[in-house]
């Protein structure tokens, strides 16, 4: 594809029944009714000038520019804000209108420096383009007049500058940030000729203000005055390759434009149906570790984690990683391998991976790091709904009349999901959130929360229970709806069981910590408001109740029927970008692709068929269970792709041992993380700029992912996968990632209508794609539940054995923040940095009080499992009780507290809750710098001529 | 480190025995599902260690459900996370 700017066309969208036929420039045009005389002559394939419109903005009206002439009617109406009507007949082009708009522009670029050549947006700005569309060739006015040309340019922002002496006034990006972001960080300061756009207060600049950098009004600005900083380094895009974000599930679509091998900037795809052209710091700027000198480019081995590292040829190491696995095999048997396959891999890499310790290594050893997120999702709502996935698109949130958050920090996790949800509630949603946490959703600019649960960590369970309680015994249960859709008696008998008065909200109040009322208020709210929608995250599954959790949020959401139509529904938001995606793969122990049990003889024969060999009826076993049998004795090699098992999981001194325990772990990642300070071969990844193939985002969306640069080491992750199978043996030949999907297809039922070509014709596919549904399935259960009858099922709630006590006094739960991403190994490589450059705990005022702590103060952070030290917060976001970190950056570590205790039914681990203590402490502890100086030695790399 | 955080892997098993019959205590079947819970999630591995192990620190769900699997019985599915038929054209 070559360089052109994304199509606008001025106003949004309408939809509408009714279509209204009119001429335009004696063109005859048929719009929906309700749409602008601009839209109509942008979509008719004319075009109008145009300022201060742009179409993913309501009208506005305030440039002049775009007007127009319309038979029977007097003056000359802005077209932005004109709508259609039946039979008007509309000049765009008259000497009268080329007249007013000269006129208009004129003002405009008296105001305006003439340095277009020398111009970073030259060739690539809508007001150079405007001005050249109205004919404007000199200004009348001179240029010695006021102005505002010597104005200083904000560069605090890491990834945009502002320049004032450029700003037209035309407000897009206020209106950017408050309709499509909504942060409402920005105003227009002044009026007429004194306005100016500021961020927040006179004296702030962009990196001090609320600004969150979505880069949304650098998106929207039509001058070079809000501009990316890489424009300016490396010049203008000369091509654009449409690919799909590698960090989180909501799954953005952006046009990675390039110069040359070059990526200049990642811009959010309009035509992408998961972000309808948003974006959020992480996906939008964050990509520059894609470069970062650390990236590791060669093949490495040694004989062991004490040694430095020698670096060796693709051959040697793939030559070298297979002798290993298959002495391992050959002297412990082959249940000692195993694989661990990523979230943040393709669907066809994990394919691979999973493929390989079943067809290769010859057992069901293969997990991925959903099981520390989103497994008792998976266990959940198989259980409840017959199927491991969320119900709707993200679109149905539009339609939703009460929104219900449990556990999910959506603008910190999901900004982009957020920001539409935002606007729904702007529009009158009403908001449900429960959260230990004050999180920025239960109050910000235009939203706020119609009832915050702020509940004790661990006690999801209780309250939803609570919920279900007042529901049923209120008698606001869909009577219908779950005659029709449920198992009657299965029905009665949870009704039964919610019923009793222990499950009330009086009763459980003292152990909840949430007043009754509130229970019963929130629990009204959600049966009666109209359409409830239910959205949830780690804060629900990361428990030792979590698939209890998830269960008792589908009895919820089957109880008030709010499942199976637009604007209802479950929906887990997923962590990383392609969660969805790796357990859809057969990811987990005891599951083939498409969720099918490995007991399965039916789903296994069609895959003995396909490969050639008899697949192992037996489970395998899950990463905490590997890391066991590693300390055991009985497990051995570990072939780990794009994962950080030492900081993402729990409990870090067991992993740690558990990895130190094995005789071969193969690290296949973009760095040396940690986990591999105890490898013994690295093999060094490609990053998502650099591979083709597919991410499957938290509404089932598969969206292509497309290479926009060659692979600085050389292979994408398939292919190395691809030449370790070969060189123990497997004769695997794909020559490309599409004949991955297609043998993926061809096992997996819901995937049997998807292929590379069917993706670029229609951008992306919903899973089911099947016979019955061909193009996807956008809302699932919609006539019935896909599986049968939905199955209410029995939560009890059953108190995590993690206590506080007089030792361990407070609760520790753990979290996200904006700008970093999971263990941070890429944010942190990033100039995202400026927004959190550490781990910080957040502690209630009196809790600080009672220790004499404040702000800024080291702390030691306590629990039965480790301690570790890092800086204090002191913030009432938090609980009395309650203290709350993040775990972005290695230093801190903060796994080193986190037990071994996890979900009952899928292991999934109780990240958040945890028992500890906080006391002042000087700085780093012993611990942390053991571990900082382990690191460093485990890093080293032998110089080249060692390693011959 | 705690005295309750398990700490060998037959402690552990032994915790993840009961905390599983705990939560599936109120079931129509509590032992079957139990049973059907293990043999479905648990490696051999983990499972022969459990039928080795010392019983009496097991729940008397759990215990039954270990007794039931260690005989050898093939558990039918109780939930529609284990059942093999769970499955289809229509979705995961
Ligand atoms: S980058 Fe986003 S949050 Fe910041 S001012 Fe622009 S639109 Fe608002
Ligand atoms: S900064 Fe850009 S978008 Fe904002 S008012 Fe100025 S010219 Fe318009
Ligand atoms: S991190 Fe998530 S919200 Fe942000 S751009 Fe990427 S996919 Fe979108
Ligand atoms: S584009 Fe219509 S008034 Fe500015």
């Amino acid at each position: 594809m070559g360089y052109e700017r994304q199509a606008d066309f001025g106003t949004p969208e309408v939809v509408s029944d009714q279509t209204v036929t009119l001429t335009i420039d004696g063109r005859a045009v048929a719009v929906p009714a309700g749409t602008t005389v601009m839209r109509a002559a942008a979509v008719s394939g004319g075009s109008i000038p145009k300022l201060c419109a742009s179409d993913n903005l309501q009208q506005f009206g305030s440039c002049r520019l775009c007007l127009v002439e319309i038979d029977g009617m007097r003056g000359t109406p802005a077209s932005c804000t004109t709508p259609v009507a039946e039979g008007m007949a509309v000049h765009t082009q008259t000497a009268r209108l080329q007249k007013l708009r000269k006129g208009v522009m004129e003002l405009y670029i008296s105001d305006h420096p003439l340095d277009c050549l020398t111009c970073s947006a030259n060739n690539d700005c809508e007001l150079q383009d405007q001005a050249a569309a109205v004919g404007l060739r000199d200004v009348r006015y001179g240029y010695q007049g006021e102005n505002h040309l010597d104005q200083p340019v904000d560069t605090s922002n890491p990834y945009f500058d502002f320049d004032p002496s450029k700003c037209i006034a035309c407000s897009r990006c206020v209106r950017a940030c408050d309709e499509v972001q909504g942060t409402f960080a920005l105003t227009i300061d002044g009026r007429g000729f004194a306005s100016k756009v500021s961020a927040g207060l006179a004296s702030d600049n962009f990196l001090g203000s609320e600004c969150v950098s979505c880069g949304a009004c650098v998106q929207a600005c039509p001058t070079a005055t809000l501009q990316e900083k890489a424009v300016k380094e490396i010049g203008k895009p000369e091509r654009a390759v449409v690919t799909t974000c590698a960090y989180c599930g909501v799954g953005c679509t952006f046009r990675a434009e390039m110069r040359g091998e070059q990526l200049v900037r990642m811009v959010p795809w309009k035509d992408g149906k998961a972000n309808r052209g948003h974006s959020c710091v992480k996906g939008r700027f964050a990509w520059g570790y894609a470069q970062h000198q650390d990236r590791i480019l060669s093949p490495m081995i040694r004989t062991s984690i004490d040694q430095p590292w020698q670096e060796v040829s693709w051959e040697v190491a793939l030559a070298h990683t297979a002798s290993e696995l298959k002495r391992i095999a050959a002297q412990y048997g082959r249940l000692a391998l195993g694989g661990i396959t990523s979230s943040r891999c393709t669907n066809e890499e994990t394919f691979l991976v999973q493929k390989l310790v079943r067809a290769g290594f010859g057992n069901n050893n293969v997990d991925t790091c959903a099981r520390v997120c989103h497994s008792p999702t998976g266990y959940g709502l198989k259980t409840t709904f017959g199927t491991s996935a969320g119900t709707q698109d993200f679109d149905s949130v539009e339609d939703s009349d009460v929104i219900l958050v449990i556990g999910a920090n959506p603008t910190d996790g999901h900004p982009v999901f957020a920001s539409r949800m935002k606007r729904r509630l702007r529009q009158g949603a009403k908001l449900i959130v429960i959260d230990p946490r004050r999180t920025d959703l239960v109050r910000s600019p235009h939203v706020e929360a119609d009832y915050h649960l702020p509940l004790r960590p661990g006690t999801n369970v209780a309250v939803l229970t609570a919920m279900a309680h007042v529901i049923v015994t209120e008698r606001l249960a869909d009577e219908a709806f779950i005659r029709e859709r449920c198992d009657w008696d299965e029905y009665a008998h949870w009704a039964d069981f919610v019923s009793d008065q222990r499950h009330s909200p009086e009763f459980l109040e003292p152990v909840t910590g949430v007043p009754a009322a509130d229970v019963r208020a929130a629990a009204r709210l959600y049966a009666t408001g109209g359409n409830g929608a239910i959205y949830y995250g780690l804060g629900v599954t990361e428990h030792s109740q979590g698939s209890s959790t998830v269960m008792a949020i589908a009895n919820l959401s089957m109880v008030t029927g709010n499942i199976g139509r637009r604007g209802v529904g479950v929906n887990p938001l997923r962590g990383q970008n392609n969660v969805q995606g790796a357990c859809d793969m057969g990811s987990f122990p005891h599951e083939l692709s498409g969720y099918r049990h490995v007991s399965d003889a039916a789903a296994r024969a069609l895959f003995e068929g396909e490969w050639g060999v008899a697949i192992d009826p037996e489970p395998g076993l899950r990463i905490p269970n590997m890391l066991d049998a590693a300390t055991d004795g009985t497990f051995k090699a570990l072939y780990i792709q794009g994962e950080d098992i030492l900081q993402s999981d729990p409990d870090t001194h067991h992993v740690a041992a558990g990895l130190a325990a094995m005789e071969c772990v193969i690290v296949h990642d973009l760095f040396l993380n940690e986990t591999a300070n105890y490898a013994h071969v690295f093999l060094p990844g490609s990053t998502f700029l650099e591979k083709n193939g597919t991410f499957t985002n938290a509404e089932r969306r598969i969206q292509p992912v497309r290479k926009v640069m060659e692979p600085l080491n050389g292979y994408e992750d398939w292919q190395v996968t691809q030449e370790l199978a070969r060189a123990m043996g497997l004769e695997w030949t794909y020559t490309h990632p599409s004949e991955i999907m297609d043998e993926i297809a061809r096992l997996t039922p819901t995937f049997a209508g998807v292929s590379f070509a069917r993706l670029d014709a229609e951008g992306s596919l919903q899973w089911p794609v099947t016979a019955d549904a061909p193009d996807g399935s956008p809302i699932m259960h919609i006539d019935g539940f896909v599986r049968g009858k939905g199955k209410f099922v029995v939560t009890d709630y059953v108190p995590t054995d993690e206590r506080t006590g007089p030792r361990f006094p407070l609760l520790l739960t753990t979290g996200r923040i904006l700008s970093h991403y999971n263990v941070g190994a890429q944010t942190r490589r990033t100039a995202n940095v400026a927004w959190h450059p550490e781990d910080l705990l957040e502690i209630h005022p009196t809790d600080a009080e009672n220790r004499g702590l404040k702000s800024g103060d080291w702390v030691r952070l306590a629990s039965r499992s480790g301690e570790t030290t890092l800086r204090a917060t002191v913030t009432d976001r938090v609980a009395p009780g309650v203290v709350y970190t993040t775990f972005h950056h290695p230093a801190t570590q903060a796994n080193v507290v986190t037990t071994d205790f996890s979900d009952w039914a899928t292991n999934c681990p109780e990240y958040k809750v945890t028992a500890v203590q906080i006391t002042p402490s000087n700085g780093p502890s012993e611990w942390q710098e053991d571990y900082a100086a382990q690191a460093t030695q485990s890093r080293r790399i032998a110089p080249a001529e060692a390693a011959e | 480190m705690s005295s309750h955080t398990p700490k060998t892997t037959g402690d552990k098993l032994v915790y993840m025995a009961n905390q599983i019959a705990l939560n599936l205590a109120l079931d129509d079947n509590p032992v079957a599902a139990t049973a059907d819970h293990i043999a479905h999630f648990w490696d051999p591995r983990m499972k022969a260690m459990i039928f080795a192990d010392d019983r009496s620190r097991l729940s008397p769900i759990a215990r039954d459900a270990i007794a039931v699997l260690a005989r050898g019985h093939e558990p039918t599915s109780q939930t529609r996370a284990t059942d093999p038929q769970a499955h289809g054209t229509d979705a995961g």
